[in-house]
């Protein structure tokens, strides 16, 4: 199988009514594990994943794959931070990303029927998406990225608001997915969370990637102060 | 209120005795204004979703014109339909002055900006919530349109239905346009005109019962039919 891995950024800009909201930024996302992309608020994290997406537009530089962007498009996954429910069922909602490929019928009810049990929501099937609690969005919106089998899969703060429970069922679905060879990158504000999954770091301030670092040397030896005063949780200028 | 008791009785009366002429009267507004309003639907629901998820040059300029057309007041677009359907107008040729053709065609004028308007304003909120997932899993303009179609359907019922109301409930317009010509244009809002101006309050208001029942049985038809699905979806 060919790998749209590495993903290259080169001197990659977003300026936007003349604000710089990222770059410049360089680096190469290379094949597996679980990169946690960590920093304060408004310093460009959510830009930086649509970026890598393809869903924000660059102002300057590059964003390559290692294959043609509408070929790696079709193996890239995003949950969004606010689960984006469609206004059908939870059975329906699983069913989507399939039916837009054209899946063979008993292939996507396969699929559906495996995932929801998967994430626990099997007794929910017909349930309207939309009246799910918190939790079970995020759950869904994740089986929802996954059910494609994508190389690549974003998430932006996947655990905001969720306590311990669902947090946990969440780390646990994205440890599978990891195993099963899915690169994941991800966003979030739960330091531990980062420790306990990240196989490396990025720390981004003021839209630029200040540092990044194998997990334990990001974790365990800080190289710049602003990411020693992040990790005391001193409020960062 | 002893007019009330009547009209109701009286109304009881022609629609268990299935009286011809209020029957063909109810079933003339029942065909001008449900043809009105496939028309306007075919116009205003593909155009509503397209105002709310294109950018184009002129779009603001569209929806303040679409606004705008929501206000006109029926009788003028009755006035302007008669003046283009007169013998001396630019369609007289076509003789449609005076048949249901024409009430027909002042319905789909006065209901269309109306359904379109609901249209866009539903399309655009379903729009802004289902953007960024929509673009993220690549979907092509065909597929967007589809997705926001179907699952704004119910808001596009809403839409049908207050078009349909405001259509059989119009009486300005197809009054000019119709000639409330008895067995030919007569309908449940100008026949109600008419025995009101004629002081039979009785008939009158039996017909207003009856034009009350049709728009609450469509009202119920249209949402039962929407129901087929399974319940506890919504
Ligand atoms: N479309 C936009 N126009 C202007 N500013 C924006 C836009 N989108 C985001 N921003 C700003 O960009 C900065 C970075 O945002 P974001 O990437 O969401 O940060 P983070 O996810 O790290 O909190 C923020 O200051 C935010 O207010
Ligand atoms: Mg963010």
């Amino acid at each position: 199988m060919t790998t749209i891995l590495p993903l290259r950024l080169e001197d990659v800009s977003v300026l936007r009514k003349g604000k710089r909201l990222l770059g410049p930024v360089s680096m190469t996302l290379s094949e597996g594990g679980l990169t946690i992309i960590v920093g304060p608020n408004g310093s460009g994290k959510t830009t930086l994943l649509k970026v890598m997406h393809g869903v924000e537009r660059v102002s300057a530089g590059r964003v390559r794959w290692a294959v043609p962007d509408e070929q790696a498009q079709h193996h890239q996954s995003y949950v969004f931070q606010t689960p984006i429910m469609l206004r059908r069922s939870v059975a329906d909602n699983l069913r989507y990303p399939l039916q837009l490929r054209k899946t063979p019928r008993d292939t996507v009810e396969t699929c559906v029927a495996d995932w929801a049990s998967r994430i626990g929501l099997q007794d929910l099937l017909k349930l309207s998406a939309t009246r799910l609690s918190g939790g079970e969005k995020q759950r869904l919106a994740l089986a929802r990225a996954l059910i494609r089998r994508p190389e690549v899969l974003f998430l932006d703060e996947p655990c905001a608001n969720l306590d311990g429970a669902s947090t946990r069922d969440i780390e646990r679905l994205l440890e599978e997915a990891q195993q099963a060879g899915t690169r994941i990158i991800m966003t979030t504000h739960d330091l531990g969370q980062a420790k306990r999954l990240a196989t490396d770091a990025i720390f981004m301030l003021h839209g630029c990637i200040k540092e990044a670092a194998p997990a334990e040397a990001f974790f365990d030896a800080p190289q710049t102060s602003e990411l020693q005063a992040f990790f005391r949780g001193d409020i960062i200028a | 209120m002893s007019d009330i008791f009547e009209g109701l009785s009286a109304a009881f009366w022609l629609v268990v005795t299935l009286d011809p002429e209020l029957l063909q009267i109810s079933l003339r507004s029942l065909q001008v204004s449900l043809t009105a309003l496939v028309i306007a639907c075919a116009i205003a629901l593909p155009f509503g979703t397209f105002l709310a998820i294109r950018r184009f040059r002129y779009r603001r300029l569209a929806i303040s014109v679409l606004n705008a057309l929501m206000g006109l007041p029926p009788v003028v677009v009755g006035l302007i339909v008669y003046i283009l359907l007169s013998r001396s107008g630019p369609f007289g040729v076509l003789g449609l002055l005076f048949t249901p053709t024409a009430m027909v065609i002042a319905q789909v004028i006065i209901i269309t900006p109306l359904i379109a308007s609901i249209t866009h304003q539903a399309m655009r909120e379903l729009w802004a919530e289902y953007h960024d997932l929509l673009i993220s899993l690549n979907t092509s303009a065909a597929q967007r349109i589809r997705t926001l179609i179907w699952d704004g359907r119910r808001n596009l019922l809403t839409a049908a239905l207050a078009g349909f109301g405001r259509g059989i409930g119009e009486v300005g317009a197809i009054m000019i346009v119709g000639g409330n010509i008895d067995n030919a244009t007569r309908v449940l809002t100008t026949a109600i005109a008419l025995e009101t101006g004629k002081g039979d309050f009785a008939l009158a208001l039996a017909l207003g019962f009856v034009l009350i029942a049709l728009a609450i049985g469509v009202n119920i038809c249209i949402h039962w039919l929407s129901r087929t699905e399974r319940e506890g979806r919504w």
